[in-house]
């Protein structure tokens, strides 16, 4: 089921078997037939760490989602509610354990906090006069959670918006927390890197909770010789550049979630022979992705301007085999050639979903000579579209730009305010998108990074943006702006001195000749913008931060390396030629593309260190900007 | 680096950012079509054993993988016959599992008191039993125990000093999870009864860390009071004003909420925002009299644009450049006494424009560009450029000479000729190419005009000339 998870540099397979397990001994603690009443949003996540097989195994005979009211009938022993420890979700369970029937055989209430129990939330019931009907009351330590064979996610959505905006660093607890879990299974790293406030903060408390917990070393050779902390801060600005990689234009499009991408069917609709039109499927059709997939694992990381050639070969490659049947002619040869068709088949099924992916990418990316009929949108899920279309008849101002064409423009305003063009200026494309009403976060997205490409927007430049946005989005957005302003993402030009193209041109974070088809540079997974965050991981590998000091200072946050004992004899002993590891993480988010990059890394023949990959959530620039927008109240209509 | 020459093609054709595009010689398309055929002539050859297809991972047609979790909550949930679906499993001791011999709890458990970890016992016990149980906890130990996930209770911590003392411990601990709950637990709903504001933020001040996260659990509960007090006394009045403003979501009466905004505007906000507050003000002010009008209007039923266009939605709460379309649908010429004069330029133009042609008042957006000069002559100016015009108007289905007309005003020869092309307008297209004295590309424009027509003869004309010289 899992086995992608063990095929990487470090088995993740066992942090998603110690996590099963966990959850097996919850199960068992509550003897009996069960119930299980989830928190939605959980169900993502844990459908990393255990199908509905399991938990049938420890007689989990009913599910359902949390609701108010009355809990549905069961004739089960135990309800076990499944929460985040969110203070509204407990109004709910109270609700429902208040109104259970006490005419009919008791059930016992079980609560099990993920990933941590809160003190506030057990208060909460205690106020409702419930807590007393728990007879459990745990939690499941789920903080990391392995998404891929190199990839852990805590998926947890507000991470950035609570660090860098609310300042509430509880999510930098759990994240030191479930780096101590990741210690013990996988044992003591040694060297810690660290670049941002939050990164400092978060070495901090490990180093202290390693003092605390000494005396319980684990014996285990240590798997990782290097952690890097990374705040998203640091580099603000690759996330709001549109990824390029096919699997990062697949989130920027569709949106990923937990693994999953839901798809518009058209594409996916199947004709049998003989059979005349079927009806087409109206439901979205959803996939997942990972690289369990072979053919996926392949081509998720390369430039979409690469896939096109590398699905043909493929197709080659499988049409040929399945000519082999030709060829054939012996019982044997038959029978292994039989053997294979099951492995070919699912191939086959492969290339022809990703065939339609990449087809369904390419009507928005690429620009034809004729315009294509107007695509769906590319950012129609987004908010207040909706409102503004509604209102008087039709939309104000019709989009008179194809899905194509508003994706090419878009990408070379980003282009330019990335290679440092005309950055201190009212760009005409965002004033136009403007006009034109495109989504809100299409727009907050580009401003923001000319305002991190400008090292902040000259008051003039910033007032007329406010203002466009507010008057042709509505005021409200006064509270997003602030929002944003607060994390740094849009700022006023303080100095005169506009330090982004120094950083640019240390780091090298353009690259003219990026190499979409044969990659010779991590600037490829954005068409020429090597992301920052990379840079500085590679940099670190070789040659160290020592060379760019200069602009380490100019980048946000302390940088630091700390060092932890190793108990004698779990030294590694290294082998010539052998790879170093380096866990990277990413705390505030992380895209991707940016993934993409250092997968690169690890692939490169003289590279010389692998890396694991961890962050608070995988992001992309719209999933960004919306968790930084303020709440608003559901449009009247 | 890149801007050294002036030439805008030279720039795109050399340019450093480069755009993400296709290569012409190498034809994406096609390798994606011959994939798409490779595929389709393998699934004809495998037809018989498409039943069985998706052998990664089963996927149930509503698209959720079977077997996952969500695609069980609605199986079993939905399920009426339940006993049948899912067979008992005796309750006795279940299977011996194997699997790593890891778990994540286990390894944390020599840290705590393995017995007591998983109960919260502490809070079912008698009231008697319980005091005497903490009273002599230290800030440490009661940090410690809360860290573990004990219940405890902090009433023994009374005065400022012993708060103070246990808020930092739990601010040492850096779990954010203790920090709020003595935050909140212990002092601050009770004590904002009793003891003055300022002492209190004074002490929070200097703590950073826990104020921080008490301003968020606020913010999270909605303790809107609460918080408005605290960042008074805070002197963080920008966010003070900030969160009184927000209110204003939640009122859904739109007279209340327009006194509530009024009464924001007093506020401190940040310098740029009071007057954007101030415009928010105005604008439903003057949103709720056009509504009542207008509604008035189309009940009575004699308006003739609420005819062809019947209101959709109502106007209220609708971003000022919405407001200024409708507004421009209606009344055109009344615009600047209804709305503030913020609007730019360019937007109040292609506002109006859009609504002009919309209703298809095409004299109405020939006087939205003209323009007098001190001679007395008329001429056609434009703020947005006119490529852009002719794209709204096109998309409004303006008449062939209406288009035409605003072809004709575009300044750039390439782009004025390309829209010319792409909207029909033939004699555009051969006058320019007359004047270029173009020959050859008026040859191929003739090839893509009607035999016979007008265009077609005059093109013929023209190339019979024998005045011009031609360049090729």
């Amino acid at each position: 089921m899992a086995a992608h998870l063990s095929y990487g540099r470090v088995n993740l397979n066992i942090l998603r078997e110690a996590a099963r397990k966990d959850l097996r001994e919850f199960l068992d603690k509550c003897a009996g037939s069960k119930a299980i009443v989830w928190d939605e949003y959980l169900t993502g996540p844990f459908g990393l760490i255990a199908q509905y097989s399991l938990l049938k195994e420890h007689e989990v005979e009913k599910m359902f989602t949390l609701k108010g009211g009355r809990l549905p009938a069961a004739e089960v022993k135990n309800i076990i509610f499944f929460v985040r420890p969110r203070l509204e979700l407990m109004d709910i369970i109270a609700e429902n354990v208040i109104s259970e029937d006490k005419m009919r055989s008791p059930r016992d209430f079980h609560i099990l906090f993920v990933p941590r129990r809160s003190l506030l939330c057990e208060q909460r019931l205690k106020e409702r006069g419930v807590l007393g009907s728990f007879i459990n009351v745990d939690e499941y330590i789920l903080d990391l959670i392995p998404y891929d064979g190199d990839l852990l996610s805590m998926e947890s959505e507000g991470a950035f918006r609570e660090c860098y905006l609310e300042n509430d660093q509880t999510s930098l607890y759990h994240t030191a927390k479930g780096l101590m879990t990741l210690q013990a299974l996988y044992g003591t790293i040694p060297q810690i890197f660290g670049k941002g406030e939050c990164a400092r903060h978060v070495a901090n408390m490990m180093l202290r909770m390693k003092r605390e917990f000494a005396g319980c070393q684990t014996q285990v050779l240590p798997v990782f010789d290097t952690l890097l902390l990374l705040d998203r801060n640091v580099d603000l600005l690759t996330p709001l550049a549109t990824q390029l990689t096919y699997e990062g234009l697949i989130d920027e499009i569709y949106g990923i979630n937990n693994g999953y991408v839901k798809l518009p069917p058209e594409k996916f609709a199947q004709k049998k022979q003989g059979e005349g039109e079927k009806d087409l499927p109206t439901e979205p059709k959803k996939l997942q992705l990972n690289s369990a997939e072979e053919l996926y694992a392949e081509i998720r990381d390369k430039n979409f301007n690469a896939v096109g050639a590398a699905l043909s070969k493929k197709a080659k490659i499988i049409s040929a085999a399945f000519e082999e049947r030709h060829n054939a002619k012996t019982v044997g040869e038959i029978k292994q050639f039989v053997s294979q068709l099951p492995h070919m088949q699912a191939a086959r099924t492969s290339l022809a979903n990703h065939t339609s992916i990449a087809e369904l990418i390419k009507d928005i990316t690429s620009r034809q000579k004729i315009p294509p009929p107007l695509h769906p949108g590319l950012y129609l899920t987004l908010l207040h579209f909706s409102i503004i279309v509604v209102l008087c008849c039709i939309s104000c101002v019709p989009p008179y730009v194809s899905a194509s064409e508003a994706f090419f423009d878009n990408l070379t305003v980003e282009q330019e305010f990335m290679t440092g063009v005309d950055t201190d200026k009212v760009n005409t494309y965002i004033e136009d998108c403007i006009a034109q009403k495109d989504p809100l976060i299409k727009i907050l997205r580009l401003v923001c990074m000319q305002s991190v490409c400008n090292n902040g927007l000259k008051q003039k430049v910033l007032d007329y943006y406010k203002r466009e946005i507010l008057q042709t989005y509505g005021y409200e957005h006064i509270l997003t702006l602030n929002n944003l302003e607060k994390t740094g993402l849009l700022k006023l030009q303080t100095s005169t001195r506009n330090n982004y193209p120094t950083i640019r041109k240390t780091l090298k974070l353009w690259m003219e000749d990026a190499n979409e088809q044969n990659p010779n540079d991590i600037s490829y997974v954005y068409s020429g913008y090597a992301p920052l965050s990379v840079r500085l991981t590679q940099l670190l590998a070789r040659p160290g931060w020592r060379s760019i000091e200069e602009v380490l200072k100019m980048l946000p946050g302390p940088h630091f390396e700390e060092r932890q004992q190793l108990p004698a004899g779990l030294h590694k002993k290294r082998q010539q030629g052998e790879n170093r590891t380096t866990l990277v993480f990413f705390l505030g988010g992380v895209t991707y593309a940016e993934i993409a990059a250092l997968r690169f890394l690890s692939q490169m023949e003289d590279g010389g260190t692998e890396y694991v990959i961890a962050t608070t959530k995988l992001i992309n620039g719209t999933t960004w900007i919306k968790s930084l927008m303020d709440r608003l109240e559901e449009p009247p209509f | 680096m890149m801007r050294s020459k002036p030439d805008e093609d030279d720039y795109w054709n050399s340019s450093k950012c480069r755009a993400f595009t296709f290569d012409d010689d190498y034809d994406e398309l096609s390798s994606l079509k011959e994939s798409k055929r490779a595929v389709n002539s393998i699934r004809q050859f495998v037809v018989d054993e498409d039943e069985d297809e998706d052998d990664m991972v089963k996927v149930s047609w509503s698209g959720e993988p079977i077997g996952s979790i969500t695609w069980s909550i609605k199986e079993t949930a939905s399920s009426t016959k339940q006993e049948q679906s899912f067979p008992k499993i005796d309750s006795g001791p279940s299977l011996p599992r194997q699997g790593s011999g890891y778990s994540l709890s286990s390894l944390f458990k020599a840290f705590s008191e393995p017995s007591t970890r998983n109960f919260a016992p502490e809070l079912r016990k008698p009231k008697s039993e319980y005091k005497d149980y903490v009273s002599d906890w230290s800030p440490e130990e009661t940090v410690k125990r809360m860290q573990r996930g004990k219940f405890c209770s902090l009433e023994t911590f009374r005065s400022l000093k012993d708060k103070m003392q246990l808020l930092d411990q739990a601010v040492c601990a850096n779990d954010g999870n203790v920090i709020t709950a003595v935050c909140t637990h212990v002092f601050l709903q009770k004590y904002f009864l009793q003891c003055k504001l300022e002492v209190l933020s004074r002490e929070l001040m200097s703590r950073d860390v826990a104020l921080r996260h008490y301003i968020h659990y606020l913010k999270e509960m909605g303790e809107q009071k609460l918080l408005v007090e605290l960042f008074k006394s805070l002197g963080r009045t920008e966010d003070m004003a900030l969160l009184q403003y927000r209110e204003h979501l939640s009122i859904k009466d739109e007279v209340r909420r327009k006194e509530y905004l009024k009464s924001c505007i007093s506020l401190p906000f940040p310098p740029d925002d009071a007057g954007h507050v101030q415009d928010h003000y105005t604008l439903l002010e003057r949103q709720i009299i056009i509504e009542a009008n207008d509604k008035h209007l189309e009940n009575k039923g004699q308006v003739e644009v609420f005819k062809k266009h019947p209101r959709k939605a109502s106007i209220l709460n609708m971003p000022i450049i919405t407001t200024l379309y409708y507004s421009c649908l209606q009344f055109p010429f009344k615009l600047s006494l209804t709305l503030p004069s913020t609007i730019s330029e360019k937007q109040y133009l292609l506002t109006a424009l859009s609504a002009r042609a919309k209703l298809k008042e095409w004299l109405d957006v020939g006087s939205l560009f003209t323009t007098k000069n001190w001679l007395g002559y008329t001429k056609k100016r434009s703020p947005i450029g006119f490529h852009r015009v002719v794209d709204i108007l096109h998309k409004n289905n303006a008449p062939a000479q209406v288009l035409q007309e605003y072809v004709c005003l575009v300044e750039d020869p390439n782009l004025k000729i390309s829209l010319a092309q792409k909207y029909k307008c033939h004699d555009i297209v051969i006058d320019m190419y007359k004047d270029q004295k173009d020959r050859q590309q008026l040859i191929v424009y003739q090839g893509k005009v009607e035999r016979g027509s007008p265009e077609d003869k005059k093109i013929q004309d023209i190339l019979n000339n024998t005045q011009i010289r031609w360049k090729n």
